[in-house]
């Protein structure tokens, strides 16, 4: 396959942009794969990815119900950090955040990584002291992070607003600088045209309907495009991993939510870096077109509809509107919803199952894009080995019933 | 957002009520005896199922009373509510016409209603 590169740019300019090949083939279904990664969203991807690279698993197949980068993939506020409370959770969050700053020479695709830095806030004395809790526990752990005071987020983040008489009034914060946004269809399709140059084929418009398992082990999948049999299946479909383990009758510790996020109208450059706000529940970046990217929290209830409700935006706004009033008057020009898995200790699964063959990469909750390389490269590695390595270990299902929880929910993971 | 009939007060606003998760998970009868996978699945384990799904909502800004509904999860309509204590109703709705309850590569916007023998989902 033809590299991108500047010069490549230049030519095809000059000729009229000719020259382009679609960046993966449309495959057809085999009849039979040595590995099927059903969901291709990020993580299935990079999985397939690294199943390819790292393990040699070449003949292997990624089924995806829709098109590749129309799921969550494409619905995220692609905000990634690893500044995690917890020993288990820095080691994949910054696992993956040392694969991201490689990632697009790696794929040869610009995934416009930019690493503009993080800031979490703190409105009250109770919050500064647990995230410079968290800011020590992350140093031990080689995070990058450090605690700034009211003024140092200002000087960082100048249109942030910092006055005392406000309801929530900002007493400070930490900042991870190499924590930042990068573009999400960049590294979804930047991955599909990996996996398709080392062979894997990436089956659009194809959904599992069926499990087949026999004898405990998994022997295949129901398609809408046909049977496929395969031994070893991994299941990585964010906001549908209880449906798909329905399949094979698993019950998960998941609840599927809606999550909204919101742009705003472009603007030029104005907001320097991620400010995330836990306490009054907003995050906002500025993407490389201009648009403010603002997300929150997820709606309460149950639900598959990819939409939320209306007194979540005006929650969220009203926080928006708080921090930085410089917003007020710019106009929103989409809002959208997306469904997130979420575990009661808001971790993540990456796991074997009770059906031999079957494996479950799912429940990442309302922050799995900025896991993405590091998730797919632990998931490989399980689905390879049929052991989880060092970073999978922590995040097995087993650790519900031992009840060795990674209890991210106070440390991380109200605002992602 | 929902209207919320809540059985004891009448029709209102999703605002009002507060979401109290999957309903009908009876408590243990003899917690001596069970093991820690049966403590699993009584605390964590849950059917979060597409289609049609039985759930507790309490009227927190109103009577303050838990009651039961049943929710079309894939496409947020309301079924039925009913008091705690009271059998779940017989409701029917369109069998599934695919596990996600779409076309494929429909994406999202035509979600379709995916009955569930309301254990399934689960096992």
């Amino acid at each position: 396959m033809a590299r991108y590169s500047a010069f490549r740019l230049f030519r095809e300019g000059l000729r009229g942009n000719s020259g382009w090949r679609p960046a993966w083939r449309a495959a057809e279904p085999k009849p039979a794969y040595d590995a099927v990664v059903i969901g291709g969203g990020g993580h299935g991807l990079a999985t397939a990815y690294y199943l390819a690279k790292l393990h040699g698993l070449t003949n292997i197949a990624v089924v995806e119900k829709g098109w590749i980068g129309g799921g969550n993939a494409g619905r995220n506020t692609t905000i990634i950090r690893s500044n995690y409370l917890y020993d288990e959770s820095a080691a994949i969050y910054n696992h993956a955040l040392t694969l991201w700053k490689t990632l697009g020479r790696e794929l040869n695709f610009n995934i416009m990584m930019s690493h503009r830095g993080v800031i979490n806030l703190a409105h009250d004395e109770g919050e500064a002291r647990q995230l410079k809790r968290r800011v020590e526990a992350n140093r031990l752990n080689g995070v990058d992070a450090e605690w700034l005071d009211e003024h140092g987020v200002k000087e960082f983040c100048p249109i942030i607003n910092i006055s005392r008489d406000i309801r929530y009034p900002v007493i400070g914060g930490t900042l991870q600088r190499s924590g930042g946004v990068n573009r999400h269809d960049a590294v979804v399709w930047g991955y599909a045209r990996k996996c398709d140059e080392m062979g894997v084929d990436i089956l659009q418009n194809c959904e599992v309907t069926g499990i087949r398992v026999e004898a405990g082990a998994v022997i295949g999948i129901d398609t809408s495009r046909g049977f496929i049999k395969t031994p070893k299946l991994a299941s990585v479909t964010a906001g549908h991993t209880s449906v798909i383990a329905a399949m094979v009758g698993l019950r998960l510790p998941i609840e599927s939510h809606p999550l909204q996020a919101l742009v705003s109208e472009p603007l030029k450059p104005i907001h320097p870096c991620v400010v995330m706000s836990n306490a009054v529940h907003v995050y906002c970046s500025q993407s490389d077109k201009g648009e403010l990217v603002i997300g929150a929290g997820i709606d309460a209830h149950v639900s598959y509809t990819q939409r939320g409700s209306i007194d979540i935006i005006e929650h969220q706004m009203g926080s928006l509107l708080e921090l930085f009033p410089i917003f007020s008057r710019l106009r929103l020009m989409r809002q959208w919803g997306g469904i997130v898995d979420v575990c009661p200790d808001a971790s993540p699964i990456i796991s074997k199952t009770p059906v031999k063959g079957f494996y479950i990469n799912g429940g990442w909750g309302t922050g799995g894009w900025k896991a993405t390389p590091g998730s797919g490269h632990a998931f490989a590695d399980l689905i390879a080995n049929d052991e989880p390595n060092a970073i999978a270990a922590p995040f097995t299902m087993e650790r519900f019933v031992t009840g060795n929880l990674v209890a991210e929910h106070g440390a991380a993971a109200v605002a992602h | 957002m929902f209207v919320i009939t809540c059985p004891y007060c009448g029709a209102r606003d999703q605002t009002e009520f507060a979401y109290a998760h999957e309903a009908h998970i009876a408590r243990p009868t003899d917690p001596e005896s069970m093991s820690d996978a049966d403590w699993a699945e009584f605390v964590f384990m849950r059917k979060n199922t597409k289609g049609i799904y039985a759930e507790r909502w309490m009227h927190a800004a109103g009577c303050r009373k838990f009651f039961n509904a049943l929710r079309n999860t894939a496409t947020d309509e309301f079924l039925a509510v009913y008091r705690i204590g009271e059998p779940m109703p017989e409701v029917s709705a369109e069998g599934p016409a695919t596990p996600c309850g779409e076309q494929p590569g429909s994406g999202n916007d035509a979600v379709k209603i995916m009955a569930d023998d309301s254990g399934g989902g689960g096992r």
